[in-house]
């Protein structure tokens, strides 16, 4: 069979091998019968693509070794409409005259290729192909590179100075702190309250209930959260209020078991600490909601705290807290649930002022040190976003790169 | 050293966190990886206290029968009916477990999900009775994206829709990315203290 298509191939067009005049450029010839007469025709009327030039490899940078990028500039066939080019062929080999072995394709239009199957230290020598289908161009051969780790992700540079410059802030005002200069934090009317709500309920007799979001421990939210969690219990403690702690994962139970415990201890009441009020009800979000607002109706606390990650329970929980008349605040950094809490709540803690309730219901120095540093870390950003503005509007774009992230 | 091993240990952990983030070279570019893998595994193994936990709490809550003591009976019941036809049948497709997941379990959960919205309309007749001018301002910029989105806007003025994008595009951007540095920089901080051993609550640190 594939003798008779040689034969038919050959009557046609005479030598068809030197339509691309390329001894390097392969053909394939289809077996179906259909593709056969495209092969022809195409072979009859047309030539192969014009090849692609400046193929350029270079190791990946900002990475753990294993990848090299190769560029090149599309074939002067490779235009809109066409479909003389429809993709291009990558071809690697370890040396000049080696055996080049197909990698990889990139679609029309593209003229970048990562591959990602390289030994760090090999060179490699990258051959690139313009390809209708059928017919491909003459290759475009590479010099030879090398892949390797980097020991520093230079992209991210402007980050490294970001962090170090606001480190260095936190640690000076920590540092002020110490020393014994007072540092003013601006009031925060939903850390003020707190206190208020955990006497609110012991006057009405009632339970709190601290809500501490829905998601794991390796989220901020959630840690900012049992950290508030270890105040509230302590206060808690003092005024001999239960306290019901519902959990969504066994891990924030566990932790916030420990928290609420070391909380009591400190607080000098061991003996008022129940385990079985810090309770893991479900992972299901719609569970957990379901159960939470069973507790709500069940206990009518009289002040209800939600401090953590939240999703789309955040209302139906908020606005259950809401119609069992208790006092609720609420601390998020999720801000697609902030307008769900500012509505359904008393207090509402946006954004960073979660992560500041700590501090500011300790009323350590440290802490507040810390507080401070992070306000001017603020500032600092504040002036650049001005300043970025201002220079873009005049023309000087260069700080939208100093400011990307790699 | 009760307090001193939890601190070193947090320490490392941050640091190195910190480090990988800015060296890609290995060992430091597989680590986060690796303590991804670490937390799922401490998850597993908390998961059966979470269990314990939830069947300890029931099982009391049914010998002391405080208020609403019966659903606990529906908590227990519950459980024991999937955990025993998860490990008895399996989970695949088509099993008993499979269909009590398709068949009680989801539309129970969309049941939940679908109250939010009667949630959201008692909010916000709340939120939008103009007392104050926060409150008018809201009302106005919420009619204004509302109308905007449903084709009666564009019917009513051709240009509504494009003042709602503006609304969404503009302020509420603003908004919500002035909030979002606020975040990042509350994060920056709260780590700070952390991996530092200044912030000690969660150790019972005053």
């Amino acid at each position: 069979m594939s003798l008779i298509i040689l034969l038919l191939v050959w009557g046609i067009n005479g030598n068809v091998f030197d339509t691309s005049n390329n001894d390097d450029s392969s053909i394939t010839v289809a077996l179906a019968s259909n593709t056969v007469v495209d092969s022809l025709e195409r072979l009859k009327s047309s030539k192969s693509p014009a090849p692609p030039t400046k193929v350029l490899p270079k190791d990946k940078p900002n990475d753990a070794g294993g990848s090299i990028i190769v560029t090149w500039i599309k074939s002067a066939d490779d235009v809109e409409g066409d479909e003389l080019v429809k993709e291009y062929l990558i071809f690697r080999s370890g040396t000049l005259d080696g055996e080049f072995e197909l990698i990889g394709t990139a679609s029309k239009g593209f003229e970048k290729f990562v591959d990602g199957t390289t030994i760090d230290g090999t060179r490699y020598y990258y051959m690139v192909k313009a390809s209708d289908g059928v017919l491909h161009s003459q290759p475009e051969i590479s010099e030879a590179v090398s892949s390797s780790a980097q020991w520093f992700h230079t992209g991210r540079i402007n980050m490294l100075v970001a962090t170090l410059i606001i480190s260095f802030l936190i640690l000076w005002f920590i540092r002020q702190a110490k020393s014994g200069k007072e540092i003013y934090i601006r009031p925060i009317a939903g850390l003020e309250a707190v206190d208020d709500a955990v006497g609110r309920a012991t006057e009405m007799g009632k339970p709190i209930m601290y809500i501490p979001g829905i998601m794991d421990m390796d989220n901020m939210q959630t840690i900012a959260s049992i950290i508030i969690l270890g105040r509230v219990a302590r206060k808690a403690a003092q005024y001999e209020t239960p306290l019901l702690v519902p959990c969504c994962r066994s891990i924030v139970m566990s932790a916030a078991q420990e928290t609420v415990k070391e909380a009591f201890l400190d607080a000098g009441r061991p003996d008022a600490y129940d385990a079985d009020k810090i309770s893991y009800l479900t992972d299901d979000q719609f569970g957990y909601a379901a159960g939470v607002d069973g507790m709500m109706l069940r206990e009518k606390p009289g002040a209800i705290f939600y401090m953590g990650a939240f999703y789309a329970e955040s209302l139906i929980l908020a606005e259950t807290g809401h119609s069992t008349g208790a006092i609720q605040i609420a601390g998020t950094a999720m801000p697609s649930q902030l307008p769900f809490f500012v509505t359904a709540c008393d207090y509402t803690l946006i954004g960073e002022e979660l992560f500041a309730a700590s501090a500011y219901l300790s009323k350590e120095p440290l802490l507040l040190g810390s507080l401070k540093g992070q306000d001017m870390g603020k500032a600092i950003l504040i002036a650049i976003l001005v300043g970025g503005v201002i220079l873009v509007s005049l023309g000087f774009t260069k700080i939208i790169a100093w400011l990307t992230t790699g | 050293m009760k307090k001193q091993i939890p601190l070193i240990i947090t320490f490392i952990a941050g640091m190195v966190m910190v480090l990988q983030f800015f060296i890609p070279h290995k060992p430091f570019s597989d680590l986060q990886q690796l303590f991804n893998s670490w937390f799922l595994i401490i998850t597993v193994f908390a998961m059966i206290l979470g269990l314990g936990n939830l069947l300890k709490v029931h099982t009391k809550r049914l010998q002391r029968k405080p208020k609403g003591w019966w659903y606990s009976i529906v908590l227990l019941a519950g459980f024991t009916v999937m955990f025993i036809a998860g490990m008895v049948w399996g989970i695949e497709r088509g099993t008993f477990f499979d269909f009590l997941f398709w068949n009680v379990h989801l539309p129970m959960s969309s049941m939940m999900f679908a109250l939010l919205a009667f949630f959201v309309a008692s909010a916000s007749y709340r939120a939008f009775r103009a007392r104050t001018p926060e409150a008018t301002l809201l009302l106005v910029s919420a009619i204004l994206v509302m109308i905007g989105r449903v084709p009666l806007g564009n019917y009513i003025w051709d240009k509504l829709p494009l003042i709602g994008d503006w609304i969404m595009s503009y302020p509420n951007m603003a908004g919500q990315r002035a909030i979002m540095i606020g975040i990042a920089l509350g994060i920056v901080s709260t780590s700070l203290r952390i991996i530092l051993g200044i912030e000690r609550t969660y150790l019972s640190g005053k």
